[in-house]
Protein backbone atom coordinates (compact mmCIF):
# COMPACT_ATOMS: atom_id res chain seq x y z
CA UNK A 1 0.00 0.00 0.00
CA UNK A 2 2.84 2.39 -0.76
CA UNK A 3 0.54 4.72 -2.67
CA UNK A 4 -0.75 6.12 0.62
CA UNK A 5 2.70 7.33 1.54
CA UNK A 6 3.55 8.59 -1.89
CA UNK A 7 0.31 10.54 -1.62
CA UNK A 8 1.76 12.29 1.40
CA UNK A 9 4.91 13.26 -0.49
CA UNK A 10 2.99 14.58 -3.43
CA UNK A 11 0.86 16.71 -1.17
CA UNK A 12 3.97 18.25 0.38
CA UNK A 13 5.71 18.79 -2.95
CA UNK A 14 2.61 20.47 -4.34
CA UNK A 15 2.49 22.78 -1.37
CA UNK A 16 6.02 24.09 -1.68
CA UNK A 17 5.82 24.54 -5.43
CA UNK A 18 2.64 26.61 -5.34
CA UNK A 19 3.15 29.93 -7.05
CA UNK A 20 1.45 33.14 -6.01
CA UNK A 21 -0.42 33.93 -9.24
CA UNK A 22 -2.77 31.02 -9.86
CA UNK A 23 -2.82 29.95 -6.26
CA UNK A 24 -6.56 29.40 -5.92
CA UNK A 25 -6.85 27.26 -9.05
CA UNK A 26 -3.87 25.18 -8.02
CA UNK A 27 -5.23 24.85 -4.55
CA UNK A 28 -8.52 23.63 -5.92
CA UNK A 29 -6.72 21.14 -8.14
CA UNK A 30 -4.62 19.91 -5.23
CA UNK A 31 -7.70 19.55 -3.09
CA UNK A 32 -9.36 17.45 -5.77
CA UNK A 33 -6.24 15.42 -6.28
CA UNK A 34 -5.83 14.55 -2.59
CA UNK A 35 -9.47 13.56 -2.33
CA UNK A 36 -9.28 11.26 -5.34
CA UNK A 37 -5.91 9.89 -4.28
CA UNK A 38 -7.22 8.88 -0.86
CA UNK A 39 -10.23 7.14 -2.33
CA UNK A 40 -8.29 5.34 -5.09
CA UNK A 41 -7.72 1.95 -3.40
CA UNK A 42 -11.42 1.73 -2.58
CA UNK A 43 -12.31 2.86 -6.08
CA UNK A 44 -10.33 -0.05 -7.41
CA UNK A 45 -12.25 -2.44 -5.15
CA UNK A 46 -15.54 -0.76 -5.98
CA UNK A 47 -15.03 -1.19 -9.71
CA UNK A 48 -13.52 -4.67 -9.54
CA UNK A 49 -15.77 -6.31 -6.97
CA UNK A 50 -19.01 -4.37 -7.10
CA UNK A 51 -19.65 -2.40 -10.27
CA UNK A 52 -18.11 -4.82 -12.78
CA UNK A 53 -19.71 -7.97 -11.25
CA UNK A 54 -23.08 -6.20 -11.06
CA UNK A 55 -23.08 -5.32 -14.73
CA UNK A 56 -21.59 -8.66 -15.67
CA UNK A 57 -24.18 -10.54 -13.63
CA UNK A 58 -27.16 -8.97 -15.36
CA UNK A 59 -25.64 -9.80 -18.76
CA UNK A 60 -24.90 -13.36 -17.62
CA UNK A 61 -28.52 -13.80 -16.62
CA UNK A 62 -29.48 -13.54 -20.31
CA UNK A 63 -26.96 -16.19 -21.38
CA UNK A 64 -26.37 -19.91 -20.95
CA UNK A 65 -22.87 -19.46 -19.51
CA UNK A 66 -21.22 -22.42 -17.77
CA UNK A 67 -17.58 -21.29 -17.19
CA UNK A 68 -16.35 -24.32 -19.19
CA UNK A 69 -17.54 -22.98 -22.51
CA UNK A 70 -18.64 -19.57 -23.76
CA UNK A 71 -22.34 -19.02 -23.28
CA UNK A 72 -24.78 -17.85 -25.90
CA UNK A 73 -27.40 -15.17 -25.56
CA UNK A 74 -30.73 -16.76 -24.65
CA UNK A 75 -32.82 -13.68 -23.91
CA UNK A 76 -35.37 -14.20 -21.18
CA UNK A 77 -35.13 -17.99 -21.38
CA UNK A 78 -33.51 -18.35 -17.93
CA UNK A 79 -36.26 -16.31 -16.34
CA UNK A 80 -38.95 -18.27 -18.20
CA UNK A 81 -37.40 -21.59 -17.16
CA UNK A 82 -37.34 -20.47 -13.54
CA UNK A 83 -41.11 -19.95 -13.61
CA UNK A 84 -41.53 -23.64 -14.35
CA UNK A 85 -38.86 -24.83 -11.88
CA UNK A 86 -40.44 -26.57 -8.89
CA UNK A 87 -37.32 -26.34 -6.70
CA UNK A 88 -37.14 -22.59 -7.38
CA UNK A 89 -40.67 -22.10 -6.07
CA UNK A 90 -40.03 -24.42 -3.13
CA UNK A 91 -36.92 -22.43 -2.21
CA UNK A 92 -38.94 -19.20 -2.35
CA UNK A 93 -41.61 -20.75 -0.14
CA UNK A 94 -39.00 -21.98 2.37
CA UNK A 95 -37.24 -18.64 2.44
CA UNK A 96 -40.44 -16.64 2.94
CA UNK A 97 -41.61 -19.10 5.63
CA UNK A 98 -38.33 -18.64 7.47
CA UNK A 99 -38.33 -14.84 7.13
CA UNK A 100 -41.97 -14.46 8.20
CA UNK A 101 -41.40 -16.56 11.30
CA UNK A 102 -37.89 -15.41 12.20
CA UNK A 103 -38.04 -11.64 11.67
CA UNK A 104 -41.03 -10.85 13.93
CA UNK A 105 -39.95 -13.37 16.57
CA UNK A 106 -36.39 -12.07 16.68
CA UNK A 107 -37.59 -8.47 16.95
CA UNK A 108 -40.05 -9.24 19.76
CA UNK A 109 -37.59 -11.37 21.72
CA UNK A 110 -34.67 -9.00 21.40
CA UNK A 111 -36.81 -5.98 22.24
CA UNK A 112 -38.14 -7.76 25.33
CA UNK A 113 -34.62 -8.67 26.43
CA UNK A 114 -33.38 -5.14 25.76
CA UNK A 115 -36.21 -3.66 27.85
CA UNK A 116 -35.35 -6.02 30.70
CA UNK A 117 -31.65 -5.19 30.43
CA UNK A 118 -32.51 -1.52 30.49
CA UNK A 119 -34.38 -1.80 33.80
CA UNK A 120 -31.99 -4.07 35.62
CA UNK A 121 -28.98 -1.86 35.32
CA UNK A 122 -26.84 -3.81 37.72
CA UNK A 123 -24.88 -6.62 36.08
CA UNK A 124 -25.75 -5.38 32.60
CA UNK A 125 -22.24 -6.16 31.38
CA UNK A 126 -22.50 -9.73 32.58
CA UNK A 127 -25.83 -10.41 30.84
CA UNK A 128 -24.75 -8.57 27.76
CA UNK A 129 -21.73 -10.85 27.45
CA UNK A 130 -23.84 -13.98 27.89
CA UNK A 131 -26.43 -12.89 25.32
CA UNK A 132 -23.71 -11.89 22.95
CA UNK A 133 -21.62 -15.08 23.12
CA UNK A 134 -23.70 -17.17 20.69
CA UNK A 135 -23.30 -14.56 17.94
CA UNK A 136 -19.55 -15.17 18.13
CA UNK A 137 -19.96 -18.85 17.30
CA UNK A 138 -19.18 -19.56 13.63
CA UNK A 139 -22.17 -20.97 11.78
CA UNK A 140 -20.53 -24.30 11.08
CA UNK A 141 -19.81 -24.81 14.78
CA UNK A 142 -23.34 -23.64 15.54
CA UNK A 143 -24.75 -26.28 13.22
CA UNK A 144 -22.62 -28.97 14.86
CA UNK A 145 -23.71 -27.98 18.37
CA UNK A 146 -27.40 -27.94 17.49
CA UNK A 147 -27.39 -31.21 15.56
CA UNK A 148 -26.03 -32.82 18.70
CA UNK A 149 -28.36 -30.98 21.11
CA UNK A 150 -31.41 -31.84 18.99
CA UNK A 151 -30.51 -35.43 18.21
CA UNK A 152 -33.91 -37.17 18.58
CA UNK A 153 -32.52 -40.02 20.72
CA UNK A 154 -29.44 -38.79 22.55
CA UNK A 155 -29.85 -35.04 22.34
CA UNK A 156 -29.99 -33.07 25.54
CA UNK A 157 -33.22 -31.31 24.56
CA UNK A 158 -35.28 -34.44 24.00
CA UNK A 159 -33.77 -36.15 27.04
CA UNK A 160 -34.77 -33.15 29.13
CA UNK A 161 -38.27 -33.20 27.62
CA UNK A 162 -38.54 -36.93 28.33
CA UNK A 163 -37.62 -36.28 31.96
CA UNK A 164 -40.78 -34.19 32.33
CA UNK A 165 -42.87 -36.69 30.38
CA UNK A 166 -42.91 -35.02 26.97
CA UNK A 167 -42.16 -37.01 23.86
CA UNK A 168 -39.82 -34.67 22.01
CA UNK A 169 -40.32 -33.92 18.30
CA UNK A 170 -37.87 -35.17 15.66
CA UNK A 171 -36.62 -31.57 15.11
CA UNK A 172 -34.39 -31.54 12.05
CA UNK A 173 -35.50 -35.06 11.18
CA UNK A 174 -38.93 -34.15 9.81
CA UNK A 175 -39.93 -31.72 7.12
CA UNK A 176 -42.70 -30.18 9.21
CA UNK A 177 -40.35 -29.42 12.13
CA UNK A 178 -37.18 -28.51 10.27
CA UNK A 179 -37.95 -24.85 9.50
CA UNK A 180 -39.27 -23.92 12.97
CA UNK A 181 -36.18 -25.64 14.35
CA UNK A 182 -33.95 -23.50 12.17
CA UNK A 183 -35.78 -20.41 13.44
CA UNK A 184 -35.13 -21.55 17.00
CA UNK A 185 -31.42 -21.99 16.29
CA UNK A 186 -31.24 -18.58 14.64
CA UNK A 187 -32.95 -16.96 17.63
CA UNK A 188 -30.06 -18.20 19.74
CA UNK A 189 -27.94 -15.52 18.04
CA UNK A 190 -30.09 -12.41 18.52
CA UNK A 191 -27.51 -10.88 20.85
CA UNK A 192 -26.45 -8.30 18.33
CA UNK A 193 -30.01 -7.08 17.79
CA UNK A 194 -30.46 -6.91 21.57
CA UNK A 195 -27.36 -4.73 21.86
CA UNK A 196 -28.61 -2.33 19.20
CA UNK A 197 -31.95 -2.04 21.00
CA UNK A 198 -30.20 -1.41 24.32
CA UNK A 199 -28.16 1.37 22.76
CA UNK A 200 -31.35 2.82 21.29
CA UNK A 201 -33.06 2.74 24.67
CA UNK A 202 -30.17 4.48 26.38
CA UNK A 203 -30.29 7.15 23.70
CA UNK A 204 -33.82 8.23 24.66
CA UNK A 205 -33.64 11.45 26.62
CA UNK A 206 -34.50 11.16 30.34
CA UNK A 207 -36.51 14.39 30.06
CA UNK A 208 -39.43 12.56 28.48
CA UNK A 209 -39.65 10.16 31.41
CA UNK A 210 -39.29 12.92 33.98
CA UNK A 211 -42.08 14.86 32.31
CA UNK A 212 -44.24 11.75 32.20
CA UNK A 213 -43.56 11.06 35.89
CA UNK A 214 -44.66 14.59 36.77
CA UNK A 215 -47.87 13.99 34.84
CA UNK A 216 -48.39 10.77 36.79
CA UNK A 217 -48.05 8.40 33.86
CA UNK A 218 -48.12 4.69 34.57
CA UNK A 219 -45.37 2.31 33.60
CA UNK A 220 -47.23 0.72 30.68
CA UNK A 221 -48.24 4.17 29.45
CA UNK A 222 -44.64 5.36 29.29
CA UNK A 223 -43.74 2.15 27.47
CA UNK A 224 -46.40 2.58 24.77
CA UNK A 225 -46.38 6.35 24.49
CA UNK A 226 -42.71 7.22 24.96
CA UNK A 227 -40.32 4.29 24.77
CA UNK A 228 -41.72 2.43 21.78
CA UNK A 229 -42.43 5.45 19.55
CA UNK A 230 -38.97 6.85 20.22
CA UNK A 231 -37.44 3.45 19.57
CA UNK A 232 -39.05 3.14 16.12
CA UNK A 233 -35.92 4.30 14.20
CA UNK A 234 -33.95 1.46 15.79
CA UNK A 235 -36.82 -0.96 15.20
CA UNK A 236 -36.88 0.15 11.57
CA UNK A 237 -33.15 -0.50 11.21
CA UNK A 238 -33.41 -3.93 12.81
CA UNK A 239 -36.42 -4.82 10.66
CA UNK A 240 -34.61 -3.97 7.43
CA UNK A 241 -31.47 -5.81 8.52
CA UNK A 242 -33.52 -8.81 9.67
CA UNK A 243 -35.33 -9.10 6.35
CA UNK A 244 -32.18 -8.71 4.26
CA UNK A 245 -30.38 -11.26 6.44
CA UNK A 246 -33.11 -13.88 6.41
CA UNK A 247 -33.55 -13.69 2.63
CA UNK A 248 -29.88 -14.58 2.34
CA UNK A 249 -29.73 -17.41 4.89
CA UNK A 250 -27.19 -19.95 3.66
CA UNK A 251 -24.39 -21.26 5.87
CA UNK A 252 -26.52 -22.69 8.68
CA UNK A 253 -28.96 -24.77 6.56
CA UNK A 254 -26.16 -25.72 4.16
CA UNK A 255 -24.03 -26.96 7.01
CA UNK A 256 -26.95 -28.70 8.76
CA UNK A 257 -27.91 -30.65 5.67
CA UNK A 258 -24.54 -31.02 3.96
CA UNK A 259 -25.93 -28.88 1.15
CA UNK A 260 -28.82 -31.20 0.35
CA UNK A 261 -31.66 -29.19 1.87
CA UNK A 262 -33.05 -32.41 3.41
CA UNK A 263 -35.46 -33.55 4.86
CA UNK A 264 -37.67 -33.59 1.77
CA UNK A 265 -36.14 -30.33 0.50
CA UNK A 266 -37.65 -28.46 3.44
CA UNK A 267 -34.34 -26.73 4.17
CA UNK A 268 -33.54 -25.82 0.57
CA UNK A 269 -33.29 -22.06 0.78
CA UNK A 270 -33.09 -19.60 -2.07
CA UNK A 271 -29.37 -18.88 -1.85
CA UNK A 272 -28.58 -22.58 -1.49
CA UNK A 273 -30.33 -23.17 -4.79
CA UNK A 274 -28.43 -20.28 -6.40
CA UNK A 275 -25.20 -21.90 -5.18
CA UNK A 276 -26.21 -25.35 -6.45
CA UNK A 277 -27.11 -24.05 -9.89
CA UNK A 278 -23.96 -22.00 -10.26
CA UNK A 279 -21.30 -24.25 -8.80
CA UNK A 280 -22.73 -27.77 -8.87
CA UNK A 281 -24.66 -27.79 -12.14
CA UNK A 282 -22.54 -24.95 -13.61
CA UNK A 283 -25.67 -23.18 -14.85
CA UNK A 284 -24.19 -19.78 -14.15
CA UNK A 285 -26.56 -17.84 -16.37
CA UNK A 286 -29.54 -19.49 -14.70
CA UNK A 287 -28.10 -18.81 -11.23
CA UNK A 288 -27.43 -15.16 -12.16
CA UNK A 289 -31.07 -14.78 -13.13
CA UNK A 290 -32.00 -16.17 -9.71
CA UNK A 291 -29.64 -13.74 -8.00
CA UNK A 292 -31.27 -10.80 -9.80
CA UNK A 293 -34.75 -11.95 -8.82
CA UNK A 294 -33.54 -12.06 -5.21
CA UNK A 295 -32.12 -8.56 -5.54
CA UNK A 296 -35.41 -7.31 -7.00
CA UNK A 297 -37.40 -8.95 -4.20
CA UNK A 298 -35.21 -7.46 -1.47
CA UNK A 299 -35.21 -4.04 -3.13
CA UNK A 300 -39.00 -4.11 -3.49
CA UNK A 301 -39.57 -5.14 0.13
CA UNK A 302 -37.11 -2.57 1.41
CA UNK A 303 -38.74 0.13 -0.69
CA UNK A 304 -42.20 -0.75 0.65
CA UNK A 305 -40.94 -0.66 4.24
CA UNK A 306 -39.13 2.62 3.61
CA UNK A 307 -42.30 4.12 2.16
CA UNK A 308 -44.36 2.95 5.11
CA UNK A 309 -41.76 4.19 7.59
CA UNK A 310 -42.98 7.78 7.26
CA UNK A 311 -46.16 6.67 8.98
CA UNK A 312 -44.67 4.83 11.91
CA UNK A 313 -41.06 5.89 12.45
CA UNK A 314 -40.70 8.84 14.81
CA UNK A 315 -37.48 10.71 15.28
CA UNK A 316 -36.62 12.38 18.56
CA UNK A 317 -37.15 16.11 18.46
CA UNK A 318 -39.57 15.98 15.53
CA UNK B 1 -42.87 1.18 52.48
CA UNK B 2 -45.05 -0.95 50.19
CA UNK B 3 -43.93 1.02 47.13
CA UNK B 4 -40.37 0.20 48.03
CA UNK B 5 -41.29 -3.45 48.42
CA UNK B 6 -42.98 -3.72 45.02
CA UNK B 7 -39.97 -2.01 43.47
CA UNK B 8 -37.69 -4.56 45.13
CA UNK B 9 -39.90 -7.38 43.96
CA UNK B 10 -39.84 -6.03 40.41
CA UNK B 11 -36.04 -5.78 40.41
CA UNK B 12 -35.86 -9.32 41.73
CA UNK B 13 -38.18 -10.61 39.00
CA UNK B 14 -36.30 -8.76 36.26
CA UNK B 15 -33.02 -10.28 37.38
CA UNK B 16 -34.59 -13.73 37.69
CA UNK B 17 -35.91 -13.61 34.11
CA UNK B 18 -32.61 -12.24 32.82
CA UNK B 19 -30.64 -14.87 34.68
CA UNK B 20 -32.79 -17.71 33.34
CA UNK B 21 -32.63 -16.47 29.75
CA UNK B 22 -28.91 -15.86 30.02
CA UNK B 23 -28.49 -19.42 31.31
CA UNK B 24 -30.52 -20.63 28.34
CA UNK B 25 -28.27 -18.71 25.98
CA UNK B 26 -25.11 -20.09 27.55
CA UNK B 27 -26.33 -23.68 27.98
CA UNK B 28 -25.55 -24.95 24.45
CA UNK B 29 -21.98 -23.68 24.79
CA UNK B 30 -21.56 -25.26 28.21
CA UNK B 31 -22.99 -28.53 26.91
CA UNK B 32 -20.59 -28.39 23.98
CA UNK B 33 -17.66 -27.95 26.33
CA UNK B 34 -18.83 -30.78 28.60
CA UNK B 35 -19.45 -33.11 25.63
CA UNK B 36 -15.97 -32.43 24.32
CA UNK B 37 -14.54 -33.92 27.52
CA UNK B 38 -16.51 -37.18 27.55
CA UNK B 39 -15.81 -40.64 26.24
CA UNK B 40 -18.27 -42.66 24.16
CA UNK B 41 -20.01 -44.40 27.04
CA UNK B 42 -20.66 -41.11 28.82
CA UNK B 43 -21.80 -39.54 25.57
CA UNK B 44 -24.83 -41.74 25.07
CA UNK B 45 -25.68 -42.36 28.73
CA UNK B 46 -29.35 -42.20 29.60
CA UNK B 47 -30.28 -40.33 31.74
CA UNK B 48 -27.67 -37.88 30.43
CA UNK B 49 -24.47 -37.69 32.40
CA UNK B 50 -23.85 -34.02 33.08
CA UNK B 51 -20.27 -33.88 34.19
CA UNK B 52 -17.60 -35.81 32.35
CA UNK B 53 -15.86 -38.27 34.65
CA UNK B 54 -13.22 -39.23 33.98
CA UNK B 55 -12.33 -36.13 31.97
CA UNK B 56 -11.17 -37.11 28.50
CA UNK B 57 -8.74 -34.37 27.60
CA UNK B 58 -7.26 -36.62 24.92
CA UNK B 59 -10.30 -35.78 22.73
CA UNK B 60 -8.61 -32.48 22.02
CA UNK B 61 -5.36 -34.08 20.99
CA UNK B 62 -7.29 -36.42 18.73
CA UNK B 63 -9.39 -33.65 17.19
CA UNK B 64 -6.15 -31.79 16.59
CA UNK B 65 -4.58 -34.59 14.60
CA UNK B 66 -7.72 -35.71 12.76
CA UNK B 67 -8.39 -32.51 10.88
CA UNK B 68 -4.83 -31.14 10.86
CA UNK B 69 -5.96 -28.28 13.00
CA UNK B 70 -2.72 -26.24 13.00
CA UNK B 71 -3.01 -26.05 9.22
CA UNK B 72 -6.64 -24.94 9.30
CA UNK B 73 -5.86 -22.44 12.02
CA UNK B 74 -2.94 -20.89 10.17
CA UNK B 75 -4.98 -20.63 6.96
CA UNK B 76 -7.82 -18.94 8.84
CA UNK B 77 -5.38 -16.61 10.57
CA UNK B 78 -3.77 -15.64 7.28
CA UNK B 79 -7.14 -14.81 5.72
CA UNK B 80 -8.51 -12.93 8.75
CA UNK B 81 -5.40 -10.92 9.54
CA UNK B 82 -4.45 -9.94 6.00
CA UNK B 83 -7.97 -9.05 4.96
CA UNK B 84 -8.40 -6.96 8.12
CA UNK B 85 -5.01 -5.26 7.73
CA UNK B 86 -5.68 -4.42 4.11
CA UNK B 87 -9.14 -3.16 4.93
CA UNK B 88 -7.72 -0.96 7.70
CA UNK B 89 -5.32 0.64 5.23
CA UNK B 90 -7.95 1.39 2.58
CA UNK B 91 -11.37 1.81 4.21
CA UNK B 92 -10.57 4.58 6.74
CA UNK B 93 -8.65 6.41 4.02
CA UNK B 94 -11.65 6.31 1.69
CA UNK B 95 -14.03 7.16 4.54
CA UNK B 96 -11.90 10.17 5.52
CA UNK B 97 -11.80 11.36 1.94
CA UNK B 98 -15.58 11.02 1.65
CA UNK B 99 -16.20 12.77 4.96
CA UNK B 100 -13.52 15.41 5.36
CA UNK B 101 -11.99 16.30 2.01
CA UNK B 102 -13.77 18.32 -0.64
CA UNK B 103 -13.38 17.13 -4.19
CA UNK B 104 -15.37 16.95 -7.39
CA UNK B 105 -17.22 13.67 -7.73
CA UNK B 106 -17.29 12.96 -4.02
CA UNK B 107 -21.06 12.78 -3.72
CA UNK B 108 -21.26 10.48 -6.74
CA UNK B 109 -18.69 8.06 -5.29
CA UNK B 110 -20.46 8.16 -1.95
CA UNK B 111 -23.83 7.44 -3.58
CA UNK B 112 -22.35 4.46 -5.45
CA UNK B 113 -20.75 3.18 -2.24
CA UNK B 114 -24.12 3.30 -0.47
CA UNK B 115 -25.81 1.75 -3.50
CA UNK B 116 -23.57 -1.32 -3.62
CA UNK B 117 -24.09 -1.80 0.12
CA UNK B 118 -27.67 -2.82 -0.66
CA UNK B 119 -26.73 -5.44 -3.25
CA UNK B 120 -26.88 -9.00 -1.92
CA UNK B 121 -23.57 -10.82 -2.22
CA UNK B 122 -25.20 -13.52 -4.35
CA UNK B 123 -25.58 -11.11 -7.25
CA UNK B 124 -21.88 -10.40 -7.52
CA UNK B 125 -20.71 -13.83 -6.38
CA UNK B 126 -20.83 -15.56 -9.79
CA UNK B 127 -18.98 -12.96 -11.93
CA UNK B 128 -16.49 -12.57 -9.09
CA UNK B 129 -15.81 -16.29 -9.16
CA UNK B 130 -15.42 -16.20 -12.95
CA UNK B 131 -12.97 -13.31 -12.59
CA UNK B 132 -10.77 -15.14 -10.09
CA UNK B 133 -11.10 -18.34 -12.12
CA UNK B 134 -9.78 -16.59 -15.21
CA UNK B 135 -6.94 -15.08 -13.19
CA UNK B 136 -6.05 -18.59 -12.03
CA UNK B 137 -6.59 -17.68 -8.38
CA UNK B 138 -9.28 -20.23 -7.53
CA UNK B 139 -7.69 -22.70 -5.13
CA UNK B 140 -5.70 -20.01 -3.34
CA UNK B 141 -6.46 -17.85 -0.32
CA UNK B 142 -6.04 -14.66 -2.36
CA UNK B 143 -9.71 -14.14 -3.40
CA UNK B 144 -10.71 -14.32 0.27
CA UNK B 145 -8.19 -11.60 1.15
CA UNK B 146 -8.16 -9.21 -1.80
CA UNK B 147 -11.82 -8.24 -1.87
CA UNK B 148 -12.14 -7.04 1.75
CA UNK B 149 -8.58 -5.65 1.63
CA UNK B 150 -9.66 -3.11 -0.98
CA UNK B 151 -12.45 -1.85 1.25
CA UNK B 152 -15.85 -2.96 2.49
CA UNK B 153 -18.74 -0.54 1.82
CA UNK B 154 -20.41 -1.02 5.23
CA UNK B 155 -17.20 -0.25 7.10
CA UNK B 156 -16.51 2.75 4.88
CA UNK B 157 -19.99 4.02 5.69
CA UNK B 158 -19.51 3.47 9.45
CA UNK B 159 -16.11 5.15 9.44
CA UNK B 160 -17.39 8.05 7.37
CA UNK B 161 -20.10 8.66 9.96
CA UNK B 162 -17.41 8.66 12.64
CA UNK B 163 -15.14 11.08 10.75
CA UNK B 164 -18.08 13.41 10.16
CA UNK B 165 -18.37 13.73 13.94
CA UNK B 166 -14.77 14.96 14.32
CA UNK B 167 -14.25 18.75 14.29
CA UNK B 168 -12.89 20.16 11.00
CA UNK B 169 -11.06 22.87 12.96
CA UNK B 170 -8.30 20.36 13.71
CA UNK B 171 -7.73 19.82 10.01
CA UNK B 172 -7.70 23.56 9.29
CA UNK B 173 -5.34 24.36 12.14
CA UNK B 174 -2.92 21.68 10.98
CA UNK B 175 -3.09 23.01 7.43
CA UNK B 176 -2.23 26.49 8.61
CA UNK B 177 0.74 25.01 10.45
CA UNK B 178 1.88 23.58 7.12
CA UNK B 179 1.09 19.93 7.68
CA UNK B 180 0.54 17.82 4.57
CA UNK B 181 -2.82 16.18 3.93
CA UNK B 182 -1.21 12.78 4.41
CA UNK B 183 0.16 13.82 7.78
CA UNK B 184 -3.16 15.28 8.88
CA UNK B 185 -4.89 12.03 8.01
CA UNK B 186 -2.32 9.61 9.37
CA UNK B 187 -1.19 11.39 12.52
CA UNK B 188 -4.27 13.32 13.57
CA UNK B 189 -7.60 12.18 12.17
CA UNK B 190 -6.87 8.44 12.05
CA UNK B 191 -5.70 8.50 15.68
CA UNK B 192 -8.91 10.20 16.73
CA UNK B 193 -10.98 7.68 14.81
CA UNK B 194 -9.21 4.73 16.50
CA UNK B 195 -12.26 3.38 18.38
CA UNK B 196 -14.24 3.12 15.15
CA UNK B 197 -11.25 1.82 13.20
CA UNK B 198 -10.61 -0.90 15.78
CA UNK B 199 -14.25 -1.91 15.76
CA UNK B 200 -14.33 -2.36 11.99
CA UNK B 201 -11.06 -4.31 12.19
CA UNK B 202 -12.64 -6.67 14.69
CA UNK B 203 -15.72 -7.04 12.51
CA UNK B 204 -13.57 -7.98 9.56
CA UNK B 205 -11.61 -10.55 11.56
CA UNK B 206 -14.90 -12.06 12.75
CA UNK B 207 -16.36 -12.02 9.26
CA UNK B 208 -13.37 -13.89 7.82
CA UNK B 209 -13.28 -16.30 10.74
CA UNK B 210 -16.94 -17.19 10.29
CA UNK B 211 -17.08 -17.04 6.51
CA UNK B 212 -18.32 -20.24 4.97
CA UNK B 213 -19.51 -19.42 1.47
CA UNK B 214 -16.23 -17.77 0.42
CA UNK B 215 -13.97 -20.70 1.35
CA UNK B 216 -16.56 -23.11 -0.06
CA UNK B 217 -16.34 -21.38 -3.44
CA UNK B 218 -12.63 -20.72 -3.67
CA UNK B 219 -10.85 -23.53 -1.83
CA UNK B 220 -10.76 -27.06 -3.21
CA UNK B 221 -7.71 -28.63 -1.59
CA UNK B 222 -8.11 -29.66 2.09
CA UNK B 223 -4.58 -28.34 2.70
CA UNK B 224 -5.88 -24.81 2.10
CA UNK B 225 -9.14 -25.17 4.00
CA UNK B 226 -10.09 -22.68 6.67
CA UNK B 227 -11.62 -23.72 9.98
CA UNK B 228 -15.22 -23.54 8.78
CA UNK B 229 -14.60 -25.86 5.87
CA UNK B 230 -12.41 -28.15 7.95
CA UNK B 231 -15.07 -28.53 10.57
CA UNK B 232 -17.71 -29.24 7.93
CA UNK B 233 -15.52 -31.98 6.48
CA UNK B 234 -15.05 -33.47 9.93
CA UNK B 235 -18.80 -33.57 10.41
CA UNK B 236 -19.38 -35.59 7.28
CA UNK B 237 -16.57 -38.08 7.73
CA UNK B 238 -17.02 -39.13 11.30
CA UNK B 239 -20.36 -37.71 12.25
CA UNK B 240 -20.84 -40.18 15.10
CA UNK B 241 -17.86 -38.99 17.15
CA UNK B 242 -19.66 -36.12 18.81
CA UNK B 243 -17.05 -35.62 21.49
CA UNK B 244 -14.32 -35.00 18.89
CA UNK B 245 -16.58 -32.77 16.84
CA UNK B 246 -17.42 -30.69 19.91
CA UNK B 247 -13.74 -30.46 20.84
CA UNK B 248 -12.95 -29.21 17.32
CA UNK B 249 -15.87 -26.76 17.41
CA UNK B 250 -14.70 -25.42 20.76
CA UNK B 251 -11.18 -24.99 19.41
CA UNK B 252 -12.64 -23.04 16.50
CA UNK B 253 -14.55 -20.69 18.80
CA UNK B 254 -11.82 -20.26 21.41
CA UNK B 255 -9.69 -17.61 19.65
CA UNK B 256 -12.77 -15.48 18.96
CA UNK B 257 -13.89 -15.87 22.57
CA UNK B 258 -10.50 -14.75 23.84
CA UNK B 259 -10.54 -11.79 21.48
CA UNK B 260 -14.01 -10.87 22.66
CA UNK B 261 -13.12 -11.01 26.36
CA UNK B 262 -10.17 -8.69 25.89
CA UNK B 263 -11.90 -6.27 23.54
CA UNK B 264 -15.50 -6.40 24.79
CA UNK B 265 -15.87 -2.67 24.98
CA UNK B 266 -14.73 -2.14 21.40
CA UNK B 267 -17.01 -4.90 20.14
CA UNK B 268 -20.07 -3.48 21.86
CA UNK B 269 -19.20 0.08 20.85
CA UNK B 270 -18.82 -0.96 17.24
CA UNK B 271 -22.11 -2.80 17.24
CA UNK B 272 -24.02 -0.02 18.88
CA UNK B 273 -22.86 2.65 16.52
CA UNK B 274 -23.60 0.49 13.49
CA UNK B 275 -27.11 0.31 14.81
CA UNK B 276 -27.62 3.90 15.77
CA UNK B 277 -25.99 5.68 12.95
CA UNK B 278 -26.66 3.01 10.34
Amino acid sequence: MSNIYSGTDMGMAGRTRTGTGKRSIRQALRKNRTGWLFVTPWLLGLLLFYVYPLVSSIILSFTSYSILKAGSFVGLQNYRNLMGDGVFWASIYNTLYFALLYVPLSLICSLALALLLNTGRRGIGFYRTLFFLPTLVPLVAKAAIWIWLLNPQFGLVNQALAAIGINGPPWLGSDSWSKPTLVLMSLWAIGQTVMIFVAGLQDISRDYYDAAAVDGARRHQTLWRITLPLLTPVLFYNLIMGIIGSFQVFALPYSLTGGSGAPAGSLMFYVMYVYQNAFLYLKMGYASAMAWILFALIALLTAVIFASSKKWVHYQGN
Amino acid sequence: MTIQKTAQLRTFLVHLILLLTAAGFAAPLVWMLLTSLKDNSQLFASPPQWLPSPVHLQNYAEAFSRISLPRLLSNTLIVSLFSALGMLLTAPLAAYSLAKLEWKGRSLIFAVTIGVMMVPGQVTMIPEFILFYKLGLVGTLIPLIVKPALGVPVYIFMLRQFFLGLPSELQQAARIDGASEGYIYWSIMLRLAMPAVLATGLFQIMASWNDFLGPLLYLNDPAQYTLSLGLQQFQNEISTEWNLLMAAAFLMILPILILFFFLQRTFIQGITFTGIKG
